[in-house]
Order: C-alpha cells, then sequence, then structure tokens
C-alpha cells in the first residue's frame, strides 16, 4: 500500500553493516555486508575492525539496499537507525551515516533499540505484531525474554541471561567437539542424528528458587566440555551425535520453558522467537510443541531476518511513523547500553534531545568565530 | 562553488563553509567525547548562519586524520553519506596540512597533535603548503632529535614542551583552513584524493568479555 511509510533502516551494532528498506510491514530490500571473516582470528568481534568495517561498506550498502528496493531516496518517509545496545564506537559510525542522510535529504531521523527491532522484524513475516507479545531474543550477542504492550513505546525486560548468550555457548561446544564455526547449525546438524536423552545435561537456573525468567549457559557449557574431556582422558570414542543432541536439548528446553511460562504467568497468548538462534531446528520445534500444548501462537520469523539486520530497524522505523512517535533530534548519540525499556530515543520537544541542553549553551561562546 | 569542510579528528568539532574566495562561516566546538553528538546540529546552525541549504553545496571537504579513530570516523562517515545524498564529490585532506596551513609559519616547522597513548601524530613541512614527511605516530621523546631546532603547531607540540620546545598556536585544526586549502589546489587545478582514513595503527584486537563470540575457521 503505497500510503504506509517508506521507511530505510541502519544496523552497525556488532559486526553486520545492514541497509534495510520497508514499506509498512512489507519488506523491500535487506542489504548485508558482514565482516565476521575479519574477526575470526581472534576469536570473537573486536570493535575497532567491526567500526573500520562499517565505514567502508556504507555507502556501497545503502546503494545496493535502495537498488534492491527499486525505490528513491527522495521517496522515503524517514531514516531509522539503530541507536543502542551494541558497540559504542560501531553503533556511531551507524548513527553518524544516518544523521548524515536524513539531514541531506530533509527526512526524519528515528534512533531506535536494537532488541525491539529484533521483535518489530516478524511483522515482515506474519503481519502487525499482536499486542502484547512475548518475545524471546537469542543470539551469540544476547538471550532475552521480553514482554511488548506496544513495540514503539512500551517494551518490559522479563528475563536475560545472567552469563553466556545462548550462541556462544553453541560456539563453544562445537569448538570443543572440533566441529568448526559457527557452532549453531553445525550442532543442530549432528544432534538430529543424536538421542537428545543420552546425557543427562544441566538445566540453568531451574530450580524453585532461581528467577524465573533468567538463563544461565555457562555451567552448562563447562558441564558438557568436561564430559567430553572425560570421555577422551579415558580413551573412550566421544558420541558426537548424542553430545550434540543432549547440549542443544537443555539449552532449548530451558528457553522454551521459561518462554512458555512467562506466556502463561503474563496471559499473553503470542511467542515470537527471534536472534540468530532462532533458526535452530529444534528449539523451533519444540517451541512449537509446547506452545500448542498451551494455547500460544509462536512466530518465528526466517532465518535471513532473525540475524543482525538492516531491515528490522526499518520495520521499526516504519512503525514509529506509522504511530506519529516523535523523531529524534540532530544530536542523537550513540548508546551502547541503551536499556530495552527506550524503543526509541526521541528527541526533546525544543529540537535538542535528551539533556544534553546545557552543552549547546556552553559551546555558543565560541561559534562563529 | 560552495564547499562545505568538517573535521572532527582532534578534540575540535570543526565546520566551515568556503565558496572558492573566502570563508563564508565557520565554528569550532572543542570536546573530545561528543563528536558525534555535536557534529550535525554543527553543521545544521553554520548553514543556518549563512542563510543556506545543504543542496546548495558544490563539494564535501573533510579531514582524514590521522586522529584517535572514533571521533575521525563521525566526520569520515558524515562527509561520506552527504556526498551519497546530495551526489556531489567528496575530498580527503590531511588534518595535519589543515593545521600547517592555519599556522603563520615561515620556513620548516612540524605540526603534531595527540595521539593519546603518550604519542603524538606528526609531520614535516617546508612551509604552510608543502609536506615534507609524514604523517607518523610517535613517541615524543624518539622524535626529539628529528624535530630539535624547529617551529611546531598542534596540541601535540603543546603537550611534549621537552619535545616541542618551539611550540604555538594553532592548537587544534579549523575546518576554515582546510576548505581553503582545498580551494586553492582545487583552483590550482590539482585532484584531491578520496576521504580515506589515516588510522596509522593497527587495530587493538582485544574482544570484549561477554560480547559475540566468533571462533576461528
Ligand atoms: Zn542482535
Amino acid at each position: 500500500m503505497a500510503d504506509e511509510p517508506l521507511v530505510l533502516g541502519i544496523e552497525t551494532s556488532c559486526d553486520e553493516t545492514g541497509v534495510g528498506v520497508v514499506r509498512g510491514t512489507t519488506l523491500l530490500a535487506d542489504a548485508i555486508a558482514s565482516s565476521v571473516d575479519e574477526h575470526a582470528r581472534f576469536g570473537g568481534v573486536v570493535p575497532e575492525v567491526a567500526s573500520r568495517a562499517h565505514l567502508e561498506a556504507m555507502v556501497p550498502t545503502i546503494d545496493r539496499a535502495l537498488k534492491e528496493a527499486g525505490v528513491s531516496p527522495r521517496d522515503l518517509d524517514g531514516i531509522a537507525v539503530t541507536a543502542g545496545p551494541g558497540l559504542a564506537g560501531a553503533l556511531l559510525v551507524g548513527v553518524s551515516a544516518a544523521k548524515a542522510y536524513a539531514y541531506a535529504l530533509g527526512k526524519p531521523l528515528y534512533g531506535v533499540n536494537h532488541l525491539a527491532s529484533h521483535i518489530c522484524v516478524d511483522q515482515l513475516e506474519h503481519g502487525a505484531l499482536p499486542e502484547p507479545t512475548m518475545a524471546l531474543l537469542v543470539s551469540g550477542g544476547h538471550s532475552s525474554l521480553l514482554l511488548s504492550a506496544d513495540i514503539t513505546s512500551d517494551v518490559r525486560p522479563m528475563g536475560a541471561t545472567i552469563d553466556d548468550a545462548a550462541g556462544e555457548a553453541f560456539d563453544k561446544i562445537a569448538r570443543v567437539l572440533n566441529l568448526g564455526f559457527p557452532g549453531g547449525p553445525v550442532i543442530d546438524r549432528y544432534a538430529r542424528e543424536g538421542d537428545p536423552s543420552a546425557i543427562a545435561f544441566p538445566r540453568g537456573l531451574t530450580g524453585p528458587r532461581d528467577p524465573a525468567y533468567d538463563f544461565s549457559f555457562s555451567g552448562l557449557k563447562t558441564s558438557v566440555a568436561r564430559w567430553i574431556e572425560a570421555k577422551r582422558a579415558a580413551g573412550e570414542e566421544v558420541p558426537v551425535r548424542d553430545v550434540a543432541a543432549s547440549f542443544q536439548e537443555a539449552v532449548v528446553d530451558v528457553l522454551t520453558r521459561k518462554a512458555v511460562r512467562a506466556c502463561k504467568d503474563e496471559g499473553v497468548d503470542h511467542l515470537m522467537i527471534g536472534g540468530g538462534v532462532a533458526a535452530n531446528t529444534r528449539l523451533r520445534a519444540l517451541a512449537q510443541e509446547r506452545c500448542e500444548a498451551a494455547g500460544i501462537r509462536l512466530r518465528v520469523p526466517r532465518p535471513k531476518l532473525c540475524t543482525d539486520n538492516g531491515a528490522m530497524v526499518a520495520a521499526l522505523g516504519a512503525e514509529m511513523v506509522a504511530r506519529g512517535r516523535a523523531a529524534s533530534s540532530w544530536d542523537l548519540s550513540a548508546d551502547s547500553s541503551l536499556p530495552v525499556t527506550e524503543p526509541h530515543v526521541p528527541g526533546s520537544p525544543h529540537g535538542h534531545g535528551h539533556g544534553h541542553d546545557h552543552v549547546h549553551e556552553t559551546a555558543k561562546d565560541n561559534l562563529y568565530s | 562553488m560552495l564547499l562545505l569542510a568538517l573535521d572532527t579528528a582532534t578534540p575540535a568539532v570543526t565546520v566551515a563553509l568556503h565558496d572558492g574566495t573566502d570563508v563564508v562561516a565557520s565554528s569550532a566546538q572543542v570536546d573530545a567525547r561528543r563528536h558525534g553528538e555535536l557534529l550535525l546540529p554543527a553543521v545544521d546552525r553554520l548553514l543556518a548562519v549563512a542563510g543556506l541549504r545543504l543542496d546548495a553545496v558544490t563539494g564535501i571537504v573533510v579531514g582524514v586524520g590521522p586522529g584517535p579513530y572514533t571521533g575521525l570516523r563521525v566526520g569520515l562517515m558524515t562527509a561520506d553519506t552527504f556526498g551519497l545524498a546530495l551526489g556531489v564529490p567528496v575530498y580527503g585532506l590531511c588534518t595535519l596540512d589543515g593545521l600547517a596551513y592555519a599556522s603563520d609559519l615561515e620556513g620548516p616547522f612540524v605540526v603534531a597533535t595527540d595521539a593519546r597513548r603518550k604519542e603524538v601524530y606528526w609531520a614535516r613541512y617546508a612551509d604552510v603548503r608543502t609536506r615534507l614527511s609524514g604523517p607518523a605516530v610517535d613517541r615524543p621523546a624518539d622524535i626529539a632529535d628529528e624535530v630539535a631546532g624547529l617551529p611546531a603547531v598542534g596540541a601535540g607540540a603543546l603537550l611534549y614542551p621537552d619535545a616541542f620546545p618551539n611550540a604555538h598556536e594553532p592548537e587544534h585544526v579549523s575546518a576554515a583552513a582546510l576548505a581553503g586549502l582545498a580551494a586553492e589546489r582545487l583552483a590550482a587545478g590539482e585532484e584531491l584524493p578520496a576521504p580515506r582514513p589515516l588510522y596509522l595503527r593497527r587495530p587493538d584486537a582485544q574482544v570484549p568479555k561477554n560480547y559475540k563470540v566468533v571462533t576461528p575457521k
């Protein structure tokens, strides 16, 4: 529909330079440039390497997204950008690009929350989000359970990991099993031929006194690694398929159990799952099974929309436009620890954002010398 | 001709408009930690003072450093994206060349800015338009012999009087000087380089704790 907002979204919170274009809840383009290969030899995302790569990739990726979408930048109704949370230096590259692009085109700017964007992207797959929606976000960077009553204004944290992200655990166990990188898909593949009940690995934070919606994967990770090492030390063959299946079962059992419990406790009849780990087939299957049993509708976007991308930012930006939320101001800053409770960063009514007005006052003195 | 110049490679966030002959308007704010917040509002006010709109600009000039990376990238990314949106060329000039151009020194001299970690970014000049060597990044004590007897400008020179006993203002680069230098070179028919950052150091390969894990292939 032509009267739905046409928004370009920019995402640079980690190692993917993402630029997406959406019209309302319709995906028009999803262009990505990744610096993942440059980080591999360091064993993790190196912030400075990511920031340098974002600067290089930004203009070509914007160009590619616009071509893919077949739209002119003049027709855009707004520019959205991830303002946080994420790597500070990496975020700043995206925010600088979005501000300059919006300003030069004369379009409103929307600084939005990365986590809320992960939820909102499902609108591109399954149409408007039900309100409220429970969301389970699981990736190499985050593991959280969020309750969204209005994705543009009301997102509440229910729980989060207290140590490692779920995706990190997959990568670590794949490394211990010598299965290569990335860990998620390869564990998933081996697990399909293994017995998920072969080894009883621990379910973190599931005791009666543990926080109901928080996660912990560090203990599981250690336990699986020790089990493998003990087998090797005893000169026995490691049953890779059974280990993969049993480990994976421990992760997805806890994730789905807590997500479904949160839905029941809050009386929410929809669960969405996002983030890279949402591509895991066992997570999808078990979530489907448990949601059906509990009368909850499950929504999981296609894998490419689950990992970090620009389309999810554009999707949330379009929702901001559609709901008439205030645009951000030109002094929008990147906030590496932007709370999940702030789906976007509106400018103040005076046009200066965010409690920094005093600086403008002192700065006036040395302007226009 | 209307050039918009900006530089965020030093603690100053500095912007200027230049019509090919003169500086139309310029501004500078010194706040090393807030380049990202300050730059766009500074451009906005600059245009308002000049009574111009951004789409009147025919070229962008940006300081490519060397400078602390996070701030440096704010200027470069802004310049690149302005160039994309407006369809105008983006020219990169060495930030130290702008400082040299703004100095009123005659004869050979040195420009040094603060590279943090007890180092300076520095270059040697024959005159305000001619760079002889650099830019490089070094500890002041290690280059003291090379720069001995030469006057010096820039915050790096002012910060280390042992190595630079003959240090002068200007402390930071001004976009007005960068724009003037660019206008002069363009008028002389020179091709100005594309905006590529001068980092001079490799990235610190430190992976923050509890961040995304990438396992070697
Ligand atoms: Zn993410």
